[in-house]
């Protein structure tokens, strides 16, 4: 999807803002929203391509004025609400009216630890050999999905150079949707900063690195 | 918690006031509402009270820039280890007790004379979590977001930092599920310290690539322990 979220090169942002000494959470309902994310996501309801798609998919205006941890916070409700793990009556009031669904695991304090040691691997057995190998040019498609994607639009149409094959991982534009891992290669291509920025680059000899999946790339023929 | 102090103390920046939501009726409704929904999912069952506090005492303890700092003085010192950092990082991390959500696929980039190497997540806010913690409110923002891969010499001017005539600004987007950490140029003169003296030195921006280490001079290196690690 061309979202909002998807700010690579962006202008009128404004400069960086640097919080001295930021401490990890400003309010204690941040850290609550933090834990509710996590735990919640632990129920195996949906994945993290999933809850990324419903975060970037929020109200454009509400996605970049309203703050992260309230993007969490109205993703984790929206996902809750889509799951039929809860009611918009029950959203809206706070208490339980409908019996809760089954699901898939309720994670509890004793697996904690082990739970965030283990993460979540996206690394797969590939189905089919690597299309393309380190050093050798691409281009990037043309590829604008309606739906959740992890293709920048900064890059689409531009040529880069793959600098590393990171295996075959779960391929985030089919998980989202609920159709499974399907996994794909993955790549680091490295771009120059005048390829993808015109005349605007800042230096002739920068390079700016994005993963792509193999279903991101074409060959360039030469 | 105060693990995480030394490598967010960051003398080299350039600092701005951080615009918050300053309007507390909204804060207040934010807060009432996050309240109101834990209550449902444990109500419900689908959340189990001790373990989203546990989940939380996590994220605030066990995970930080300590933990990188720690890496990255490994890897000055030692170049066995700093060889498996480059080749394997994820391994490489792993074996120092650093693993799991947020930092299973890792890839260490090292800065040289010639290259300069800055991390971004420019569609949301990717992060490694075990080595660096969660991200500070700037890395989620939209101006670092937009402007890291367009612009990344002046976003690095913002933090203070300016390279060396002739070295390359490498930007590393975290569009994937790959977490990249930068291992920076060990400081001069830091022969004589070692390895917990030369974790002080590492802070946090110096491993997102938007700051460069401390010199010995900017610490006390007789901080006590319980600090330093």
């Amino acid at each position: 999807m061309n979202g909002v979220h998807d700010m690579g090169g962006m202008s009128c942002h404004g400069p960086v803002e640097v919080e001295e000494n930021e401490p990890i959470f400003h309010s204690d309902w941040e850290r609550r929203v933090l834990g509710l994310v996590l735990a919640a996501g632990a129920t195996g309801q949906w994945n993290l391509d999933i809850s990324r798609y419903a975060r970037e998919s929020l109200p454009p205006s509400q996605y970049l004025s309203i703050g992260y941890y309230r993007i969490w916070l109205l993703g984790l409700e929206k996902l809750l609400l889509q799951s039929g793990m809860i009611s918009e009556e029950e959203l809206a009031s706070g208490r339980m009216e409908v019996k809760p669904i089954e699901v898939n695991r309720v994670l509890q304090a004793a697996d904690v630890d082990a739970a965030l040691a283990a993460g979540s691997p996206v690394t797969r057995e590939p189905a089919l050999p690597a299309q393309f190998a380190s050093g050798q040019s691409v281009r990037v498609k043309n590829y604008q999905p309606t739906t959740h994607t992890r293709l920048p639009a900064y890059i689409r149409g531009h040529i880069g150079k793959i600098v590393r094959v990171h295996g075959c991982h779960v391929f985030p534009d089919s998980h989202a949707l609920g159709l499974g891992e399907d996994p794909r290669w993955l790549y680091c291509v490295r771009f120059d900063a005048d390829e993808l920025w015109g005349e605007r680059a800042e230096s002739a000899n920068g390079a700016i690195h994005v993963d792509c999946w193999e279903p991101y790339l074409q060959p360039v023929n030469s | 918690m105060n693990e995480d102090k030394p490598a967010t103390q960051h003398q080299d920046h350039s600092h701005h006031e951080h615009h918050h939501d300053h309007d507390h009726s909204h804060l207040d409704e934010t807060a009432l509402r996050v309240r109101a929904l834990e209550t449902l999912l444990l109500d419900k069952g689908y959340v189990d009270a001790d373990a989203l506090d546990k989940l939380i005492e996590n994220c605030e303890t066990k995970i930080g820039p300590r933990n990188g700092a720690q890496v990255i003085a490994r890897a000055w010192m030692d170049t066995s280890f700093r060889q498996w950092l480059l080749d394997d990082a994820t391994a490489a991390i792993a074996s120092m007790g650093f693993s799991g959500r947020q930092g299973e696929h890792m890839v260490v980039l090292e800065n040289t004379d010639e290259v300069h190497n800055m991390v971004v997540c420019t569609l949301c806010s990717c992060y490694p979590w075990p080595v660096l913690g969660l991200p500070p409110s700037w890395y989620k923002s939209a101006p670092y977001r937009s402007r890291a891969v367009s612009e990344p010499q002046q976003v690095l001017a913002e933090f203070g930092v300016s390279l060396p005539e002739g070295q390359q600004i490498h930007v590393w987007d975290s569009t994937a599920e790959v977490r990249y950490l930068v291992l920076p140029q060990r400081p001069a003169a830091t022969e004589s310290l070692d390895e917990r003296q030369l974790a002080q030195l590492v802070t946090r921006d110096s491993m997102i690539g938007t700051g460069l280490p401390l010199s010995p001079d900017q610490v006390d290196l007789n901080d006590s322990p319980e600090h330093a690690s």
